[in-house]
């Protein structure tokens, strides 16, 4: 038998069942294409949880006031209430070794007023170095300056969520230089900040910054601090420096058991990683079982096929087929079949990914391995059960074979 | 061309049983026969007697379950898949009581389909079909249909083109007139003649009616899965 031959008894072969043809490749496409995209969302969130992680700062160790009364991160209950982390103390830990830099920080929730426009936002009092140590960017005019921190300025720089929720979302001049209320006060803009991307936990741009003193004495009125953001000189100096910070508070503090909750960012960073290798794995659990389902389709569809097909096979054996031409023939078309189905689920897969991307409906990121995995679980299913069957077939006699039912 | 005077076809003691869920059912018992290169036979008996079963083993599409069957001399049962398939391929054309047609493809491809297993170019192969499809007297409309868009005995002549179309020195037919008036039957019997005459074709075929019997040179009369009679008598031509 001819290549060419070969090639029109395949194409007749498929176009005779076009339904069944049909149905084959449909269980293909669903399967891959489900395969793809589940396993990209998995991926692409787990990307999304990683890169927000990193925008809080790199070799970040931050410490909160108040034990830590349960394990993970965002624990410390105590957060706001407990009182025992004091300027000093940052003071202090700035002369530690290994540490690049230090930012003593006091935020609380207040109404902050332009005009008519009001909004409820965090004010973060703190120094010109917690820019660097939090991956904070200015966008317009400057950060706050050391000189601001002394002379307890009335000056703030504003996230990009503020300016919206105060100017309005058409909002696109300058604000630099204008007056907004801090709990009453006014204060005036010096900066603005670029955005950090929302896709966290929490939205980091709806935020003021203003100086430390200022927020301390001016706006709060308290003498203690939420949180001291700490740089670490690198990440292999993390576990070293959280070490050496522990002891100094303990001292300071004159306490056996901690009083503050110390967080590094590695730590936060790999449970946030198994959080999201969690949702991956279960996401490619799903995509597994509709991979198993469309499998037994693709199985079903193939072994009908070649059943019904028997007599045709016996024909084609009485009139002088060898057993080798029917096995290419059927081989073929199985092959043909597992391939426009699994090249039309592969792209509907990756189109489907990038939709969603693109329409902001999910973060996915597509996993090479995830289209291997879907492609090959759904050819080999189909070359086996379109082959076998066919292959026990061809070698039946003649008559056996199309007395078949 | 076949040579004369050659046993091409031998049984000896050959027999069928067949198994199906512990039921044996005997289709053929102790048949032995031979038929010379050239010969024109009919099969003859009631219906069950056991016909279709020993001209699918003539046919090579099915194995004996007794005795020994010779093609050539050579032992069918000693011969491998694709030896049998060769056979089939070259030397035989079936034309089976049923037909067996590919219902979805037309009655051009479904003749020229032998071919294809032959490896014959395109062209070839087509030129090839319909001539044979008129030698079985089938309409020309009719080459292009769908062969489930067929009258039964449309579709028995178009058996009979795929039987004829690959050349073979053994015609097997199992009941080539049963679904075609006298018409229709004598011009297939009549190409059945001329094939044996001026190429010496084998021809065996299987028929209920006495008429049809007598168009061939022997009668083979089989009852109960056994040969009953066998004898020679002289053809009625058809002119
Ligand atoms: N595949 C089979 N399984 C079981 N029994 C069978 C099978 N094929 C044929 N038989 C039996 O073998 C016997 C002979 O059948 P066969 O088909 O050879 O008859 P036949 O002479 O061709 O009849 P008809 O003239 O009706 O075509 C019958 O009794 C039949 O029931
Ligand atoms: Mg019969």
């Amino acid at each position: 038998m001819k290549v060419a031959d070969l090639f029109e008894e395949v194409s007749f072969g498929l176009i005779a069942n076009k339904s069944r043809s049909f149905l084959t490749i449909l269980g293909i496409v669903i399967g891959i294409a489900s395969v793809i995209t589940m396993i990209s969302i998995g991926q692409g969130s787990q990307s999304a949880i990683t890169s927000s992680i990193q925008s809080l700062g790199s070799n970040l160790i931050s410490i909160t006031p108040g034990a830590q009364r349960n394990f993970g991160f965002g624990a410390s209950s105590g957060r706001g209430s407990a009182q025992t982390l004091k300027n000093t103390d940052a003071t202090a830990i700035a002369n530690i070794s290994n540490i690049k830099a230090v930012a003593p920080a006091y935020s609380a929730r207040y109404q902050v007023a332009l005009k008519g426009a009001n909004t409820n936002t965090t004010i973060m009092g703190t120094t010109p170095e917690y820019a660097d140590i939090r991956n904070v960017t200015v966008d317009q005019g400057s950060f706050i300056t050391p000189e601001d921190v002394t002379n307890k300025s009335k000056v703030a720089v504003v996230g990009p969520t503020v300016i919206t929720d105060l100017f309005g979302e058409d909002y696109t001049d300058n604000p630099v230089g204008m007056v907004i209320k801090i709990n009453k006060i006014e204060f005036t803009i010096i900066g603005t900040t670029k955005s950090k991307g929302g896709t966290g936990f929490n939205n980091q741009d709806d935020i003021v910054y203003i100086p430390l003193d200022t927020m301390q004495k001016t706006v709060a009125g308290v003498k203690y601090l939420s949180t001291i953001s700490v740089q670490a000189a690198s990440t292999d100096a993390m576990s070293q420096a959280q070490n050496d910070i522990t002891s100094l508070l303990l001292d300071l503090h004159k306490v056996s058991t901690a009083d503050f909750t110390i967080q590094n960012q590695n730590d936060l960073a790999s449970t946030a990683t198994s959080t999201a290798k969690t949702f991956t794995i279960l996401l490619a659990s799903v995509a597994a079982i509709s991979l198993l389902v469309g499998g037994i389709g693709i199985m079903n569809m193939m072994l009908t096929n070649v059943t019904e097909r028997t007599r045709e096979i016996g024909l084609r054996k009485a009139i002088g087929a060898k057993r080798s031409d029917i096995n290419l023939q059927f081989l073929s078309e199985a092959v043909t079949l597992t391939f426009i189905g699994g090249i039309v689920g592969i792209l509907l897969g990756i189109a489907l990914s990038f939709a969603m991307n693109y329409f902001g409906w999910m973060t996915t990121a597509i996993a090479p391995y995830s289209i291997f995995l879907a492609f090959g679980v759904s050819a080999v299913i189909g070359v086996v059960f379109g082959y076998y069957p066919a292959k026990g077939a061809a070698a039946m006699n003649p008559i056996d074979a199309l007395r078949y039912e | 061309m076949p040579l004369e005077g050659t046993k091409m076809i031998e049984c000896d003691n050959v027999g069928k049983t067949y198994v199906n869920d512990d039921v044996e059912t005997i289709g053929l018992k102790n048949g032995s026969f031979k038929i010379e290169d050239g010969e024109f036979v009919a099969i003859m008996g009631p219906s069950g007697s056991g016909k279709s079963t020993l001209m699918n083993i003539l046919g090579a599409l099915d194995t004996p379950t007794t005795g020994k069957y010779y093609l050539d001399e050579k032992d069918v049962s000693t011969l491998s898949d694709d030896e049998l398939a060769d056979i089939r391929k070259n030397k035989i054309g079936f034309v089976f009581q049923s037909f067996n047609l590919l219902k979805r493809s037309t009655v051009l491809r479904n003749v020229m389909l032998p071919l294809v297993y032959a490896g014959m170019p395109r062209e070839e192969r087509e030129k090839r079909a319909i001539i044979s499809l008129k030698k079985s007297g089938l309409e020309e409309e009719k080459f292009l249909k769908l062969s489930n868009q067929l009258s039964g005995g449309q579709m028995q002549r178009v058996a009979i083109a795929r039987a004829l179309v690959n050349n073979p020195s053994i015609i097997l037919a199992d009941e080539p007139t049963g679904n075609l008036d006298t018409k229709t039957g004598d011009f297939v019997l009549k190409t059945f003649q001329e094939l044996n005459n001026n190429h010496k074709h084998t021809i065996i075929i299987i028929t209920h009616e006495q008429e049809v019997a007598e168009c061939t040179d022997r009668i083979i009369f089989i009852r109960d899965g056994e040969i009953a009679s066998d004898k020679k008598i002289s053809r009625r031509i058809i002119k």
